[in-house]
């Protein structure tokens, strides 16, 4: 680390790694069911709120259930990858892949980098698609008053810039876990854990606990934003190859 | 197209591992302690050793896994330190105790991945050409799941030879295979011997580093004895004769005691009338004590020269280091 030439990262292995980690999702049943149909609740019981609102709703009744309903949406980038994330490292430790994998010239600022994209596109994809269904299935059947209220810039735009930002979070906790834990059970159990707490500041706001301003939501997804990109950094200090290997007995 | 091995860059004299002093410690456990040795470029060398001699830590220290407590080492020319590991690791290749591959994976796409690892140009034709030298074209879409252990250790090594690495290193690459598959990974490393790989191989099969190593240090937590099988044996061993006559001699002393050749003799310990004697060419020596064998009016039954094996030198030196610590 006292290294002072500037890391070169390479994108072929950075992209070979997220390649991989995709292929490998996509035959891992467990993975696809949690990605899968996790989100597929989180969008169908919000629906579900929503149309059980009925035509005479309005004013706070309205704000809340559309409130609640957007944070539900918002449980996906922050649930889905917590899952993968966590598994990311541990669990190369422990079907042994990973001692082949830290004997080629990969930085672990690059694998970490490569891991975390893996779990951040598909998360990304299916939060939005999931958003996109909400909002064809209000657009097309609820109420006026409640399309009004859902298509509204001040909802949709934190819920598009949360996005990502809550995936981000996820994901870095998730890893970091993964790094330091010798059990693929325990590490998803915290990973799962560590999702929620800026969950829950977001839905103080939700709830109006605290005073959803334009304000404070620039400070919190700011926030999000430095944790998320300072993350890697951190996350890849706490890499340490040497306990990676050591923790592996033949 | 070229094959594995020939495009190896062969540095001048400079060996392709240079280990000096090296210790390894996890706590107050000794893994390894002031180990040296160097092994040339274009050389088979084996590690040998018992369970817990250190060979797996060895491996994982030159391979930059694991960082030495102390000494000094040089892998493929560069020195072995933190800020070398990407460039050291980009030279090597090395073949853990278990194979680790993705199961899920195909064995093409699993080294496709290691592949873009190694950020290899010509990555179809690179993988076509480590599949052909272990012989598993023909498996490439196989999920590795399906494979059975020989074919996954097979796998292992093509993903070892997919960089063209300037040092392989191999880490008990047979364990665990049986007799034939074992025999492939031997042939198959015979042929990389043939094109001047540089291979690292751990092992405790002594048969297998008689025949692939063309120099052997046998390990156990330090290192016991470093040098060419045949040398080992000798340095081991006096060269002996044993001798079988029909009836025990009369005066062996007389008959046997100043035979040119002869170093000295003794009872052997099975049965009367055997005898061996310590010689300095046991082919020399033979001819001269059948003749005065025979001279003595006894009957010759047979005149053998001992001949001792690695493994006789492997058990001799770890019983001593039994022993020594049950002491
Ligand atoms: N991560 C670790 N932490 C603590 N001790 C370790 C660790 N790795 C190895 N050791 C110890 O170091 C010694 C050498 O182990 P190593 O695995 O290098 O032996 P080996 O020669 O490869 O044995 P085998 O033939 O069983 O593979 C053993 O006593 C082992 O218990
Ligand atoms: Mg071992």
């Amino acid at each position: 680390m006292t290294s002072t030439t500037p890391m070169r990262l390479s994108h072929t292995r950075i992209r070979a790694i997220v390649r991989k980690e995709l292929r490998d999702y996509r035959r891992n049943r467990f993975v696809t069911s949690s990605m899968g149909v996790m989100p597929l609740l989180f969008v169908v019981l919000p629906i579900i709120d929503i149309f059980k609102l009925g035509s005479g709703a309005s004013g706070p009744k309205l704000d809340n259930v559309i409130g609640l309903a957007l944070l539900y949406l918002l449980l996906i980038p922050a649930l889905v990858p917590a899952v993968v994330a966590a598994y990311s490292v541990v669990g190369e430790r422990e079907q042994g892949t990973l001692e082949p994998v830290l004997t080629t010239p990969v930085r672990r600022e690059e694998f970490l980098l490569g891991k975390a994209l893996a779990a951040f596109l598909p998360t990304l994809a299916i939060a939005y698609l999931m958003f996109g269904i909400f909002l064809a299935v209000v657009g097309l059947f609820a109420h006026q008053e409640v399309v009004t209220d859902v298509f509204k810039t001040s909802r949709i735009l934190p819920q598009v810039l949360f996005t990502p930002l809550l995936a981000g979070w996820s994901i870095w906790a998730g890893i970091a876990i993964s790094s330091r834990v010798s059990d693929v059970r325990v590490a998803q159990q915290l990973g799962t854990l560590v999702s929620l707490p800026p969950l829950a500041v977001t839905s103080l706001m939700g709830f109006g606990v605290i005073r959803p301003t334009v304000g404070l939501g620039l400070v919190l997804g700011a926030a999000l934003l430095v944790i998320d990109i300072g993350a890697w950094r951190v996350v890849s200090m706490l890499f340490d190859r040497e306990r990676m290997i050591s923790g592996i007995k033949a | 197209m070229s094959e594995i091995g020939t495009s190896t860059p062969v540095p001048s004299s400079a060996p392709a591992v240079e280990v000096d002093g090296l210790t390894k410690r996890f706590g107050a456990r000794t893994a390894f302690e002031d180990v040296s040795f160097a092994v040339q470029y274009g050389e088979v060398f084996g590690f040998l050793g018992p369970n817990g001699a250190g060979k797996t830590t060895t491996v994982r220290t030159l391979g930059t896994l694991l960082e030495p407590t102390s000494g000094r080492a040089t892998v493929a020319g560069l020195e072995l330190r933190p800020d070398n590991g990407v460039e050291i690791r980009r030279r090597i290749a090395v073949m853990p105790e278990a194979p680790g591959l993705y199961l899920r994976l195909s064995v093409a796409e699993n080294l496709e991945f290691f592949a873009g690892l190694y950020e290899l140009d010509d990555r179809r034709a690179r993988i076509e050409r480590a599949l052909r030298a272990v012989n598993l074209t023909d498996r490439a879409d196989e999920l590795c799941r399906t494979l059975s252990k020989g074919l996954r250790q097979r796998v292992g090594l093509a993903r070892a030879l997919l960089s063209d690495p300037r040092v392989l290193f191999l880490d008990e690459p047979t364990s665990g295979l049986d007799p034939v598959a074992a025999r492939e990974v031997h042939d198959l490393i015979e042929t990389l011997r043939s094109r001047g790989v540089t291979i690292f191989l751990t092992t405790h099969r002594l048969a297998e580093a008689e025949r692939l190593c063309d120099r052997v240090a046998i390990m156990n937590t330090t290192l016991r004895l470093i040098g060419s099988p045949a040398e080992l044996r000798d340095r081991l061993f006096s060269k002996s004769v044993e001798l079988r006559v029909r009836e025990p001699l009369p005066d062996p002393e007389r008959v046997l005691g100043a035979l040119p050749g002869v170093e000295s003799w003794s009872a052997g310990p099975d049965a009367a009338g055997t005898y061996l004697l310590a010689v300095a060419d046991p082919d020399q020596a033979a001819s001269a004590v059948a003749r005065a064998v025979v001279d003595a009016g006894a009957d010759l039954l047979a005149l053998t020269p001992s001949r001792h094996s690695l493994e006789d030198v492997y058990l001799q030196l770890i019983d001593t280091d039994v022993e020594a610590s049950s002491r």
